[in-house]
């Protein structure tokens, strides 16, 4: 059997650290790529997010989107945390000349004006369909967030957390699976839902 | 709903945590790594470890302590102190730390505040200011440099603007008044701070009891409070804080 490897895409921003500490916390056996070619033989990929929408910039004109989506298609599980999440529409009125991947539709948008920005802190996930990253976790667990930016709810949305209105904090579409907060910052409940995504069956 | 948060503060100096009262009288009291681990354990949530080491050559135990406690905790952990320029924020972030907190640095040169958000996102930046009014209204205190020793003529909430404005993600206001005296923060400069500026507030200095904590999350409006000596010497962890904060009606994360 081919040994299972877990890949996390390095585009340059913020610091991976933390997540792929956490990733190995939750039993993942890692490589870091920035490369296209890095996705071959991933059995799972993990996309981080710290920064600024446009930093994603890197990810389409790299060819990573291309190959990501063709791995996604075979089956493979993806996970997308913050930015990562929020690349996986079509765009950011953050970098309006910045598209994403367009896996939905929808366009991400600031926070309204009136409440503190970034949305910073433990909120709580209120359960809003069958979730895989969930399993096991009990109603309104709280992880930690840091985000100024945020998707509103689509079918996909599994969990949405109320902050200036409601948006999706848990998006769940076959294979592809993305959260808003930072799970490798969430203490147990983070790790948890890290364990719960190691766990979804890669045929 | 978001949760107000108790953040467990770590004096650091030379690799081994101290407990400050008004910035000097220092009782060496463990080691950062295992203390972030029991505050994380106890339910606090997030660290921050304040650096005061004077001598530039012992920061490399800090970054030792910061390594071995981000290999141990899954909350956010907040380095501060001592951080002049990028380069010193790169090695404490590769470290394994989350945010830095700025302060005197930021104030000779608030492009760092820039430099570091750009970098690793605004959320990684914390400005720490450090604020003194005496007896005067909040609108007069002032911002005090360099651990607290050089005042600045710059007033707290005017700089507390510039910084949002220059891409801080948090504000930890410090009131030089209250710290170390356990008589409670100073809510009326917190609140006023809180009302300048559109991003998150943590208060911190003067807490001596929970009604403290209480008071700073209603009349201050703080969003976060660090909590220093009150855990040290075992007067009660974050998780039992945080139980009696959540019986005054105030969200907290529970269970942790």
């Amino acid at each position: 059997m081919k040994p299972e490897k877990t890949v996390v895409i390095d585009y340059k921003t913020g610091n991976l650290n933390s997540v792929c500490k956490s990733l190995q916390a939750a039993g993942a056996d890692l490589i870091v790529t920035t490369e296209p070619e890095g996705l071959r033989n991933a059995s799972r990929i993990v996309l981080p997010g710290v920064g600024h929408f446009a930093s994603t910039e890197r990810l389409l004109s790299s060819g990573i989107g291309d190959a990501l989506r063709r791995r996604v298609a075979d089956g493979i599980p993806f996970l997308g945390i913050c930015v990562g999440l929020q690349w996986l529409f079509a765009g950011s009125t953050e970098a309006p000349d910045t598209p994403g991947l367009g896996i939905f539709p929808e366009i991400c948008e600031r926070f309204p004006s009136g409440i503190k920005s970034p949305h910073v802190g433990w909120n709580s996930l209120e359960v809003a369909g069958h979730s895989r990253l969930l399993d096991g976790l009990p109603a309104s667990s709280y992880v930690y967030f840091t985000h100024s930016y945020r998707a509103g709810r689509v079918n996909a949305t599994t969990a949405v957390t109320n902050y200036g209105g409601e948006f999706s904090s848990v998006i769940e579409k076959d294979n592809w699976m993305a959260v808003q907060f930072h799970p490798e910052k969430s203490g147990a409940v983070g790790l948890k839902i890290l364990e719960n995504f190691m766990r979804v069956s890669t045929c | 709903m978001l949760t107000r948060r108790i953040i467990a503060c770590l004096d650091v100096n030379a690799g081994r945590v101290v407990k400050g009262v008004q910035f000097v009288d220092l009782i060496d009291a463990g080691d950062p790594a295992a203390l972030a681990v029991r505050h994380a354990a106890g339910g606090a949530d997030e660290i921050v470890f304040l650096d005061i080491t004077a001598t530039h050559e012992k920061r490399a135990l800090l970054l030792d302590a910061v390594r071995r406690a981000a290999e141990q905790i899954f909350i956010p952990l907040t380095v501060g102190g001592g951080i002049r320029s990028l380069d010193d924020a790169l090695l404490v972030f590769d470290a394994g730390a989350d945010k830095v907190s700025v302060n005197s640095a930021a104030l000779a040169r608030p492009e760092l505040i820039t430099e570091i958000g750009l970098r690793f996102g605004e959320q990684a930046v914390v400005v720490a200011i450090d604020g003194r009014r005496n007896l005067g209204s909040p609108e007069t205190a002032q911002v005090y440099a360099s651990g607290g020793r050089k005042a600045t003529g710059l007033g707290v909430i005017e700089w507390a603007k510039q910084a949002e404005a220059r891409g801080a993600g948090e504000i930890l206001l410090t009131s030089m008044d209250s710290d170390g005296m356990r008589s409670g923060f100073d809510c009326e400069l917190t609140a006023a701070v809180s009302a300048a500026v559109q991003i998150p507030v943590i208060a911190s200095g003067g807490a001596g009891n929970v009604g403290h904590f209480a008071d700073v999350f209603t009349r201050g409006c703080a969003d976060a409070a660090l909590a220093a000596s009150i855990f040290h010497f075992g007067i009660s962890d974050a998780r039992t804080l945080k139980q009696e904060l959540a019986a005054f009606g105030l969200p907290m994360r529970l269970p942790c």
